[in-house]
């Protein structure tokens, strides 16, 4: 029966853009109506930044079945990269003057910039750390991970004049997040990370998940799609990192300890590893509950921790499982219910056949 | 001088030997990473603390209350926490103990406050030796004396006694122990009883040494600690010993160097090295993988 009522690729494409344009005008018709204010329009670009962050550690932990504990390092190199790049182009100046439509190569760039360079050290970490499983490889990257903050911190010392600006920060970057530009980051990380695992090659590393020994026996090159994935992951990781350069405005490298890699974690977790879905979800509300929570402080972490024990125990597939909302095949089963049923005999024997 | 800095780094050394004993032990017998190892070295060292601080009670019993709950605390964490998901991936139980970990860190902070605490007043261990132009304080041998201890209590345990015939068949094969009629809750519990009483007293000697204590203390203790065990080889109790001997001379090493910003950099390159060349450690046996 859902067979007959299969909608066709280019149509599925084409229902999900319009969702994703009618969700952005009514945020943009909102805040244009004042219905939200800056200070929420301020913690929707986190929202963002934070999905992107939950949907590329998903990656490497949720389809490559990995437990990489670094991933706010490669945040940090996507921060530092885009940071120290804009503040060198005419970004900063051409916002002010109200130039935007100027300032949109470089923004680009930047953040492609950033993406790469993360990438780059995704690669560099993650042919030497995938060769190792489970504990060990969440352990190195976790090394990793505190190396780069170590780095970032004490380069300058090294080099002798300024880069990084060590522990105090690198400051003075140009703002360039806005709510439209995260949006649009958010929505092209999400596409580019399902069609690249909706392909041949997803495929293959969901089977490095399922079990490796067999997909290598069936010709899959794991070393390969590991090390795929784990870039893939980290580009991501620095795209998230540039963004946040440039919603702060500042940039410290104490922001990006072991605590970061963990908060992604717990939102990837909680949303059900392998699921875009839960990510999406569980960042979200997530940050939204953190921003609520902010008078009780610390009792957040406290709150955080609890829930991921107690996740693990209960449930550890995590909210979603590995489940992925698909707005295509819920309009199936919706026409099939409200579609008239002349043709169901023909149907189910149709079924019957297959 | 020099000596003085041989005596600092045995001492540090001694204190990443007992906590990657812990490690290593429960790394053995279960296969997990139990990051929550390091943070009950902060309980115990905040125990210690106010005992002495805020209760005035006798160093001894102090001690003997430090090490009793953070014993009582890692079978509590076992039997709460790891125990359901014994059967469970290795992800689930491995991200379970991240989150104790935080658990208790967040806790910590949020009962004792954030800032650290300093028993500099009131010190554990008074007095101290010179020899020539450098003086030896009395923390700085005790400890040495009392994790060397420590150690050679263990070997004997696991080498000599019943419980740790039964510790070291759990770790060769969980099913075919069980079959022999060796209790798995109870040697499981009594691995992480051992390994948590050892955190305890290494906690002891921490605070006894370096007089603080504060909420996020344990987290980069226990990951060099863990880096310790896996340098000597993961499940050894001499190779244990032997990386975190070699964890503090490096990190005294790098201080006197004058570099000490770098050091958590240097120890976490050492075991991206060690991992990449011999993940075995030194004393480790090699294992094959099976299909």
């Amino acid at each position: 029966m859902k067979t007959n009522n299969r909608i066709p690729m280019p149509v599925r494409y084409l229902i999900n853009l319009v969702v994703i344009v009618a969700v952005w005008g009514v945020f943009f018709a909102l805040m244009k109506g004042g219905v939200i204010t800056d200070y929420w329009s301020g913690i929707f670009v986190t929202v963002g930044i934070n999905i992107i962050l939950a949907v590329s550690l998903n990656i490497s932990t949720g389809y490559l079945g990995q437990l990489p504990l670094g991933h706010a390092g490669f945040m940090a190199v996507g921060a530092y990269t885009g940071g120290i790049f804009m503040k060198a182009t005419p970004v900063g100046s051409l916002l002010k003057s109200g130039n935007v439509g100027a300032a949109i190569p470089y923004i680009i760039i930047a953040l492609v910039l950033s993406g790469l360079v993360a990438g780059l050290f995704g690669l560099i970490i993650g042919i030497p750390a995938l060769r190792l499983k489970g504990d060990y490889l969440a352990i190195i990257t976790l090394g990793f991970g505190e190396i780069i903050r170590v780095v970032l911190t004490n380069i300058d010392s090294v080099l002798g004049f300024k880069f990084t600006y060590g522990a105090s920060g690198l400051k003075q970057v140009p703002k360039i997040s806005s709510f439209n530009l995260v949006f649009i980051c958010v929505v092209l990380t999400c596409v580019i990370i399902h069609m690249v695992m909706k392909s041949r090659h997803g495929r293959a590393i969901l089977s490095i998940r399922e079990n490796e020994i067999a997909s290598e026996s069936c010709g899959i090159k794991t070393t390969y799609y590991k090390v795929l994935a784990f870039v893939l992951s980290a580009f991501f990781a620095g795209v998230a990192g540039c963004l946040y350069a440039g919603y702060l405005g500042s940039v410290f490298p104490s922001t990006f300890k072991f605590m970061k890699s963990i908060e992604i974690l717990v939102m990837v977790v909680l949303g059900g590893m392998g699921s875009m879905m839960g990510s999406v979800v569980a960042a979200t509300v997530l940050t939204v509950v953190s921003e609520l929570l902010r008078s009780v402080g610390d009792m957040r972490m406290v709150i955080y921790s609890l829930l991921l024990v107690v996740m693990m125990i209960f449930r550890p597939k995590g909210l979603m499982g590995s489940y992925d909302f698909s707005l295509s095949r819920w309009l199936e089963k919706l026409v099939a219910l409200i579609a008239p049923r002349k043709g169901e005999a023909k149907t189910e024997k149709g079924g019957a056949e297959q | 001088m020099v000596l003085s800095q041989i005596i600092n780094a045995l001492q540090l050394g001694s204190i990443y030997a007992l906590v990657a004993l812990g490690y290593s032990m429960v790394y053995g017998i279960i296969l997990l990473l139990n990051f929550a190892h390091g943070d009950i070295i902060m309980v115990g060292a905040y125990m210690t603390f106010f005992a002495v601080t805020n209760f005035h009670l006798h160093p001894v019993f102090s001690v003997v209350l430090a090490v009793v709950v953070s014993t009582l605390l890692g079978v509590l964490i076992e039997k709460l926490a790891y125990t359901p998901l014994r059967s469970a991936p290795r992800l689930s139980l491995l991200i379970t103990a991240i989150g104790v970990s935080f658990l208790l860190e967040n806790g910590a902070q949020m009962l004792f406050g954030a800032d650290t605490k300093s028993m500099v007043q009131t010190p554990l261990i008074k007095g101290g030796i010179s020899i020539g132009s450098s003086s030896i304080s009395l923390a700085a041998v005790i400890t040495i004396v009392v994790s060397v201890a420590a150690m050679l209590f263990l070997t004997f345990l696991v080498q000599k006694t019943k419980l740790g015939k039964a510790m070291r068949a759990v770790s060769e094969d969980m099913g075919a122990a069980q079959l022999m009629g060796i209790s798995l809750n109870k040697t499981i519990s009594f691995t992480f009883a051992v390994g948590s009483a050892l955190a305890g007293i290494g906690a002891v000697l921490h605070i006894g040494s370096y007089f603080q204590a504060s909420p996020m203390m344990g987290s980069m203790l226990g990951l060099k600690a863990f880096v310790a065990a896996v340098l000597g080889g993961i499940g050894s109790i001499p190779g244990a010993m032997i990386g975190g001997f070699a964890i503090g001379i490096v990190e005294t090493l790098v201080t006197v160097g004058g570099l000490s910003t770098w050091k958590d950099g240097v120890v976490f390159a050492i075991l991206i090295v060690v991992l990449l060349v011999k993940p075995t450690g030194i004393l480790g046996k090699p294992v094959t993988e099976k299909v």
